[in-house]
């Protein structure tokens, strides 16, 4: 199988956005200007990423021992990695054998009907959601809503998505580009058609905002019988599901309604009770800054008693789900990207996404992971798939505070020479080789150019003379043409200067040394 | 001692006055430089925009101009951190795409004798006082590349702190990425400009007159937007500072 990739292979939908259509999802470049130019959003997120990114900063700084903490994540997450296949197994037979169901989900379509299929048996028209990045990849409300099942999301953030019919934007925070007072009026003109209606004259403080949302979800608590969840982790020794989240609406979700179905990435999974030990110390220090986050939940199965004194869910069902990851798993540089835990701290800190704020990534997964998980899962073939490589300075900043040390620039470089140079790529457990992305040949004609140029050190300095020539006839361009304008649109050329470094080299050094140099001194013209 | 410039390509192009401040600033300090005219680019333009094996044959070049030097001294942490990082990953990936091992064993030849300037002064040399006089107000702004791949911390502000004359101020936020970031700068302009801007926001703000860093690409893309603007803010390589003396003054 070989070809050029035409579109995603693998189904990432953002809500009620199935596919990275080039008319919705342009280039990121595209998509970035709007919202570098929009002053308000430009605030909203530069004050709430600078805000979380320090309060990170100092959290990290009070653990003597992070970088061992560090530096141990990654080993456990590396090792499962290696031997997924023995513990996603170990972990099917110990849920089992608590009470759990375990389903195998190859792919988005496939989790979506398992989901559907088991909400319907319920004879339920209404279910109840924990944040979960999971279940927002394979589009599972939108898929729900097509059976006639209404999702209602429960995270405070993800109640401001649904309720403003909008995309999330960050991964922990997905309304970080609103406001309060965007909330309020939100909450005002839309809480009364999915429910209990805000309260009479509510307004912009972060208290008024919290009870109304309270109020609000309480009677969908209470009513609901089947909860859908995902998981931070999964523990294949004991087959404990474990959730951490602010709010306490996991909490409700987890242990109110009788049927708890949860969909969780198969990359999930840690061998032993104790790597948590890592993991509850470093995701709440990265994600929120919090020395520990206020809710974790943990069940295994059904627990001792299987449901049976009433207390938790009677039924609970596991939805493993692949939708790529083993894919990316064959890819050596790229595989690191599996040991993410969904902190956002990446998202954070890059100077990037700061600018362009997390609708320019087209994708649930937007920021730095964002930019090496959605090319890894959709390939390269989209506009928006193709440019999302590019949509770092490799700055390094991501990789600086990563909790697994996933080297975000290094699978960027990766992935650049993917889209330009094609290569072995796994889809569904085949190797392909994919050929190169459009619209790259004129740059790499000008990378070609450039290198043999370079390769020729006399070659360099004739071109290096021709710029000194220029500055002596006055020739100054202050535009360039072509792909050169996006320089100088905002800034000026370098001067050239009267002489290269190497002339000035030869005339007040005398003659170059060692490795065969055609400099003399006095020479005036390449050799 | 005996040095070998690596003096880099922007700077033999663009920014020769850098490399020229390198060789007065070396000498006065006692060591003997050396400039291997087989040098030409190490290959990050092409090996960061997604063309790996373009930037094999500058590998192979640049470990071959170097061959025999003990210690490689360049003014890019970027270039350095391309050398040094890169250039072992490029070497792997070659073995692990069956091309044998010669392509790493340059690679790793390489890297360990390659410093960033302010790295061999204080690390190598063992000097933070370089003797220079610079009567400016001067802020610093640590590019990516030298202040996380290579860690070079405190060292430029430590040599720049012990000028004479010179008062150093703080840059806010100084560990924010300019926008530069090679091809990023072309292929993503509004984000690029965008961060640029902010970041001469903060210099503007620390009262400095001089805008000083030790990667002239950043600069290049910072003093290209000051001078659009017309703004009396103006960029500066740090060895241009560290050269510059009573009786020598830089541009």
């Amino acid at each position: 199988m070989t070809g050029r990739e035409t579109g995603p292979g693998t189904y990432l939908g953002m809500p009620a956005f199935p596919d990275p259509d080039p008319a919705r999802f342009p280039a990121f470049p595209e998509a970035a200007r709007e919202a570098v130019r929009d002053a308000a959003l430009r605030a909203n997120l530069r004050y709430a990423t600078h805000t979380i990114r320090d309060k990170r900063a100092r959290a990290v700084a009070e653990l003597a021992d992070w970088d061992r903490l560090r530096a141990a994540g990654k080993a456990v997450k590396d090792r499962t990695l290696r031997h997924l296949d023995r513990y996603l197994l170990q972990l099917e037979e110990s849920v089992t054998a608590a009470g759990g169901t375990v389903h195998w989900a190859a792919d988005a379509a496939e989790a979506n009907r398992i989901v559907t299929e088991l909400v319907l048996a319920t004879g339920e028209r209404e279910v109840v959601k924990v944040k979960s990045m999971a279940t927002q990849e394979i589009g599972l409300n939108e898929a729900l809503e097509a059976a006639g099942v209404t999702a209602y999301e429960t995270d405070l953030a993800e109640l401001i998505v649904q309720l403003g019919h909008d995309r999330p934007s960050h991964i922990l925070v997905p309304a970080i580009h609103r406001n309060r007072g965007e909330i309020r009026d939100i909450f005002r003109a839309e809480m009364g058609r999915w429910g209990r209606p805000a309260p009479e004259g509510l307004g912009d403080s972060p208290a008024e905002l919290a009870e109304a949302a309270r109020l609000h979800l309480r009677e969908k608590f209470l009513r609901a019988k089947v909860g859908i969840s995902g998981a931070n982790f999964m523990v294949a020794e004991t087959g404990t599901m474990v959730v951490l989240e602010s709010e306490g609406n996991g909490r409700m979700c987890l242990t109110l309604p009788e049927t708890l179905i949860s969909v969780v990435g198969i990359e999930k999974v840690v061998p032993t009770f104790r790597d948590l030990e890592i993991f509850l110390q470093t995701l709440p220090r990265s994600s929120t800054a919090e020395r520990m986050n206020p809710y974790t939940t943990l069940w295994t199965g059904l627990g001792p008693s299987k449901g049976a004194d009433g207390d938790g869910p009677s039924a609970f069902h596991l939805v493993l789900l692949d939708n790529g990851r083993t894919d990316i798993l064959a890819d050596e540089v790229g595989r690191q990207a599996l040991r993410c835990i969904r902190c956002s701290a990446c998202l954070n800190v890059c100077p990037v996404y700061e600018r362009a704020g997390g609708h320019a990534y087209g994708s649930v997964y937007p920021g730095p992971i964002g930019a090496v998980l959605s090319p890894q899962l959709r390939g390269t073939g989209s506009p928006i798939d193709a440019s999302l490589p590019y949509a770092s300075t490799l700055c390094g900043a991501c990789y600086d505070v990563c909790p697994v040390a996933i080297d975000i620039p290094e699978v960027l470089v990766h992935l650049r020479e993917r889209v330009v140079q094609g290569g072995p790529v796994t889809r569904r457990g085949v190797r392909v080789r994919i050929r190169p992305a459009r619209g790259h040949a004129a740059e790499r004609a000008a990378m070609r150019a450039a290198r043999l140029l370079l390769d020729r050190p006399d070659a360099l300095r004739a071109g290096e003379r021709l710029l000194a020539r220029a500055r002596r006839l006055g020739i100054r361009p202050h535009r360039l043409p072509g792909p050169g304008r996006a320089w100088t649109d905002a800034r000026e050329l370098p001067e050239p200067p009267p002489e290269p470094f190497r002339d000035w080299w030869a005339r007040e050094r005398g003659t170059a040394t060692r490795t065969g140099s055609k400099d003399r001194k006095g020479d005036d013209g390449p050799k | 001692m005996r040095v070998a410039l690596f003096v880099t390509c922007v700077n033999d192009a663009l920014y020769p006055a850098t490399g020229v401040a390198v060789v007065r600033l070396l000498e006065r300090l006692g060591v003997a430089v050396d400039f291997p005219a087989g040098q030409t680019c190490c290959g990050q333009p092409q090996y960061n925009t997604g063309y790996r094996h373009e930037a094999e044959p500058l590998l192979r070049r640049t470990a071959a101009a170097f061959e025999g030097h003990p210690y490689v001294v360049t003014p890019s942490g970027s270039c350095a951190a391309m050398v040094r990082e890169h250039y072992p990953r490029m070497g792997r990936r070659a073995a692990a795409e069956g091309r044998g091992s010669a392509l790493a064993e340059l690679a790793d030849g390489l890297a360990p004798r390659v410093y960033e300037l302010t790295e061999f002064l204080v690390d190598v040399l063992g000097v933070t006082d370089v003797g220079a006089y610079f009567p400016h107000v001067v802020t610093y702004h640590p590019s990516c590349h030298g202040l996380r791949s290579l860690g070079l911390g405190d060292r430029p502000r430590r040599l720049l702190a012990a000028v004479k004359g010179l008062e150093l101020v703080e840059l806010p936020g100084a560990e924010e990425c300019c926008g530069f970031g090679g091809t990023f700068a072309v292929k993503n302009p509004d984000v690029s400009a965008a961060m640029g801007a902010d970041k001469l926001r903060s210099a503007r703000a620390s009262g400095a007159e001089v805008l000083c860093g030790a990667d002239n690409s950043c600069l290049a893309h910072l003093g290209g937007m000051l001078r659009r603007r017309d703004d009396p803010l103006r960029t500066l390589h740090i060895a241009e500072i560290l050269a510059a003396t009573e009786e020598d003054a830089p541009r």
